[in-house]
């Protein structure tokens, strides 16, 4: 369950890009975030998944009051967040598996079980049989496959996508919206900022819209 | 725990892949480093040889005993007693009679001991103390002053003062350089891998976002400055034995021509793995500090 209140992201500079956002997403919801360009859904992304931290308000994740956390205790929290950019944030240094193993790595699985589970979630989502592939080989809509598999790698309770389906064509992006229907088919909360309106059309999810800022809807 | 170790297996080879990743790179850092470590290094060494060689040269560590001239057998004997029982090192008795016919021998003193109505050489010890330390042996010839029958008690302290005075000075400047050069070092692996730092930045990124500690993401740059600064203090061993072996032929027969022996000391596996560690550290205090200063764009 994800429940915040009053939460407010001021830049310095002034820029209030959440203001007083107040909403609440249970567990196994699929919740998403519209509003217009600039309208603060990838800070909200990013203040979900405590990339960013609030300037005020609080923001209680599965009974944890994540803005009373610690900077030390932040990355812990992290792992139960599976996120997906609109930009992948792919490492090209390394091939597809690689990508997949590196949340394995950071939370210290033995790296035979880790590579087990990497393939299982290559093979999720339709790209095992490209794990030695550079992600820079693969094809945009690959690319954000591969991006998922990652994100869901560590089995997360909550997927945190922000336009996953911006810089893709049609049949890619169908390909990713009925990747994330599965996930939240069994049991995951997910949470997508999104413009593209085939979400609501193919799966009637609850939405939060923000506008300047704010909560509207 | 099994996590932890395996993370920490994780880094270390991601450290060594790095070190190969890009082996011209990895070359000169390492001869940087180990140039900047050969030279105080091969200064200790050669200032130990030295102390060494001063330690040994004939006639610097030795206590001349003179006992009065009234002193009897037993009075010698006793004095040998009292050294055996101070553990003094090695002796030897010379008697008057021996010291006498010593003297004869030498050249245009024959005459002068035949005029002479009685031999008016005491008897005498020659005395090698086991500690040549400076002090140690100025104590002793204190000591050995005060026991009975000694007339007099020489010890060249003068000179052993002053070539420990030159060791105490060249090791301090030792230790300047060594401080310096350890700088240079420090500053090469800052350097490098703040360079690596920036050339990860996608990877530091992406990792913090998904949960990496600072650990996670500081542990493979600590593995990689002390890896190399390990290697490169390896290489410093290596050159110093290398010029000690190439020394060496050329310090023998120098001292074969002041007739005496001397065979350069070579560093042991400890001081090997002193030089090594010494190397690591300083790798690692490059990485600790370039780590802290280049990761602070990513918070």
């Amino acid at each position: 369950m994800i429940e915040a209140s009053n939460l407010t992201k001021r830049y310095p500079g002034g820029l209030e890009a959440v203001k007083d956002a107040s909403f609440r997403i249970d567990g196994g919801q699929m919740v998403l975030i519209t509003g217009h360009s600039g309208a603060g859904k990838t800070t909200l992304v990013k203040l979900i998944s405590t990339i960013e931290r609030p300037t005020s308000g609080s923001l209680v994740v599965n009974g944890q009051n994540l803005t009373a956390l610690r900077r030390s205790a932040l990355p812990h929290v992290r792992r139960h967040f599976g996120l997906v950019f609109q930009d992948q944030k792919l490492l090209f240094d390394r091939n597809a598996l690689d990508n997949v193993l590196l949340p394995l790595q950071i939370a210290g699985l033995p790296h035979r079980e880790a590579v087990r589970r990497a393939q299982a979630a290559l093979d999720k989502v339709g790209l095992l049989a490209r794990e030695k592939a550079n992600p820079i080989a693969l094809s945009g809509g690959e690319q954000q496959r591969l991006a998922i598999a990652r994100a869901v790698v560590n089995r997360p309770t909550v997927l945190v996508a922000d336009e996953p389906t911006g810089n893709l064509d049609a049949e890619s992006a169908t390909a990713i919206l009925d990747i994330f229907a599965d996930f939240h088919r069994v049991g995951v909360t997910v949470v997508v900022a999104t413009h593209d309106q085939t979400w609501i059309e193919r799966y009637h999810p609850n939405v939060l819209r923000l506008d300047h800022g704010r909560v509207v809807q | 725990m099994n996590a932890w170790l395996s993370q920490h297996r994780a880094a270390l080879a991601l450290a060594f892949r790095r070190l190969l990743a890009s082996p011209l790179n990895t070359l000169l850092s390492l001869l940087v480093i180990g140039i900047a470590l050969t030279l105080p290094a091969f200064g200790y060494v050669a200032l130990d040889n030295l102390r060494d060689l001063g330690r040994n040269a004939t006639g610097v560590q030795q206590i001349s005993l003179f006992m009065s001239l009234e002193a009897s057998k037993k009075d010698a004997a006793e004095i040998e007693n009292r050294l055996r029982a101070a553990a003094a090192g090695q002796w030897r008795f010379v008697p008057r009679d021996e010291a006498l016919k010593r003297m004869q021998a030498s050249e245009g003193m024959a005459e002068i001991v035949a005029s002479l109505p009685r031999n008016p050489l005491p008897d005498a010890f020659i005395v090698e103390p086991t500690n040549t330390e400076p002090e140690a042996l100025e104590i002793m010839r204190k000591e050995i002053a005060g026991w009975p029958r000694v007339a007099h008690v020489q010890l060249d302290s003068a000179w052993v003062k002053r070539f420990d005075a030159f060791l105490r000075l060249g090791k301090l400047a030792l230790w300047m350089l060594a401080g310096l050069f350890a700088a240079g070092l420090v500053a090469v692996t800052f350097n490098t891998i703040r360079l690596q730092v920036m050339a990860q930045s996608a990877e530091i990124e992406v990792a913090r976002m998904i949960g990496a500690t600072d650990g996670f993401i500081r542990r493979p740059f600590y593995y990689f400055g002390a890896l190399q600064g390990a290697l490169g203090g390896l290489l410093a061993a290596g050159l110093v034995v290398a010029a000690l072996r190439l020394l060496a032929g050329p310090v023998g027969e120098l001292a074969a021509l002041y007739g005496g022996s001397f065979a350069l000391q070579q560093p042991g596996g400890l001081a090997v793995a002193g030089l090594a560690a010494l190397g690591a550290f300083l790798g690692w205090l490059g990485a600790q500090l370039s780590v802290s200063l280049s990761l602070r764009r990513f918070d």
